[in-house]
């Protein structure tokens, strides 16, 4: 099984404006000290070596899409982000013209986790199946209507592809494209629904958008059962944990605090911090990952060692 | 939850011992909750000081407790400040970003000092 992460970025998409590329740059330049390089490969094999992620490359900006990838013939994706815009195009170019099934498995309707569908090109082609899942009432009413105009000019019902709506229960398994898929009731506005994906004895938590109450010993139970010995944790660590219990109580989110104690209490094997704020840099991002490992190795006591990531557009992890 | 707690001129200092997690959080708030009332900027009200020196634990529900705190007694002037904090909970402070939000003092003395009026000073 493979993960790839097209879109990791909360809220709205954050490009890097030509200021954040010209510091990278000069960051650079500093670094190479004179350095001559004899091609520009050479030049970028010592950036990926010498130089921190957050110079050499950068976390990304696309919002919320996930892709679970279990080397079948069919794609099954967490939500439809912007990021789900470059998961199409590179489908495209690898299979050409041959039809192909889409399996979208959605948190919630919010825009940012729902504007990529309308530039996800095999909606537009024929032949292509759809199947759109999910616990909401009204799944198919927001995709429906951020097609309608005036705000897009395709409408739904133009679009090639043969699309459908599945309803999912709270706590209830079904089979999605040979993954078993457990949904679970998420603190959001509006709600929101964490997964957890199963096959050949991997697990993957999909659990964005969700606000964690430190002082609910019940949702804290309820979702360390949830995330029980999973391989992989996709979290919603957007705010820090100051933030998330104060200015920013109930906006429904996490932090990184609230994802290593969870998992540590699951005994998860690996915590990728995910829905990155937008106005955190890379450079902050990088400082909370690196705060983050720092607070799993300082509180680890006699458990496990819990592998702590930041999501970036085009990581790629095996469980 | 152990909470000793001292009266310092017009601070009192609440020291909690030991691991506050997510089992023991919920005993620190009762425990903290009857100080909380007095913690105000009118007459007889009096500041409060955690002394963290014998805590070697918290977690995200022991800082709740703390936030609630804050919030509780801040619309009143209420003033609070921790002291004297392990390496373990300084380092947890500082990457939950709660540095930010709370004054922290190398030692109770001068958490208490930081609450006391000085003097003018003198020509």
């Amino acid at each position: 099984m493979k993960v790839h992460l097209w879109g990791t970025r909360g809220s709205l998409p954050t490009p890097l404006d030509a200021q954040e590329v010209r510091n990278k740059i000069a960051i650079a330049l500093v670094q190479a000290g004179g350095r001559h390089f004899a091609d520009r490969e050479a030049a970028l094999q010592w950036m990926t070596s010498a130089l921190p992620f957050e110079v050499a490359g950068g976390f990304g900006g696309n919002t919320s899409c996930v892709q679970l990838d279990h080397g079948g013939d069919e794609y099954v994706l967490c939500d439809a982000g912007s990021g789900l815009r470059v998961f199409g195009n590179r489908v495209l170019a690898e299979r050409g013209g041959r039809p192909g099934v889409y399996h979208l498995v959605m948190s919630h309707v919010h825009w940012d986790h729902i504007m990529g569908f309308p530039f996800f090109t095999p909606a537009f082609i024929p032949g292509n199946r759809i199947r759109i899942y999910g616990c909401h009432d009204k799944l198919e009413t927001a995709f429906r209507r951020q097609h309608g105009a005036p705000s897009f000019p395709v409408d739904f019902d133009a679009l090639g592809a043969s699309i459908e709506f599945v309803k999912l229960d709270v706590g209830r398994t079904v089979d999605i494209a040979g993954f078993a898929v457990t949904p679970k009731l998420q603190l959001h506005a509006g709600d929101s629904y964490g997964y957890r994906f199963e096959r050949d004895g991997k697990s993957v938590i999909y659990s964005t958008d969700s606000e964690h109450k430190p002082d609910d010993l019940q949702q804290t139970k309820e979702f360390v059962d949830f995330f029980r010995g999973a391989d992989i944790v996709i979290f919603d660590a957007m705010y820090s944990f100051a933030e998330a219990i104060s200015v920013k109580e109930d906006w429904g989110h996490g932090s990184n605090v609230s994802g290593v104690e969870i998992c540590q209490m699951a005994e998860v094997k690996h915590l990728v911090l995910f829905h990155h704020e937008p106005m955190n840099d890379d450079a902050r991002i990088a400082a909370t990952l690196a705060e983050s490992r720092r607070l799993e190795q300082i509180t680890r006591d006699r458990r496990p060692k819990l592998r702590v990531t930041s999501a970036y557009d085009g990581l790629e992890l095996t469980p | 939850m152990l909470l000793s707690h001292q009266r310092i001129d017009d601070t009192v200092v609440l020291a909690p011992a030991g691991r506050i997690d997510h089992h023991s959080a919920e005993e620190f708030r009762d425990a903290v909750t009857p100080w909380l009332v007095g913690c105000h900027s009118g007459a007889n009200g009096h500041a409060l000081v955690f002394d963290l020196s014998t805590v070697d634990y918290i977690s995200s529900a022991g800082l709740r407790v703390l936030m609630l705190a804050s919030k509780q007694t801040k619309p009143a002037g209420g003033r609070l400040a921790v002291a004297a904090l392990q390496p373990v909970v300084s380092e947890i402070f500082k990457i939950s970003r709660f540095d930010l939000v709370f004054a922290i003092h190398p030692t109770v003395d001068a958490a208490v000092a930081s609450f006391t009026p000085q003097p003018a000073p003198t020509r």
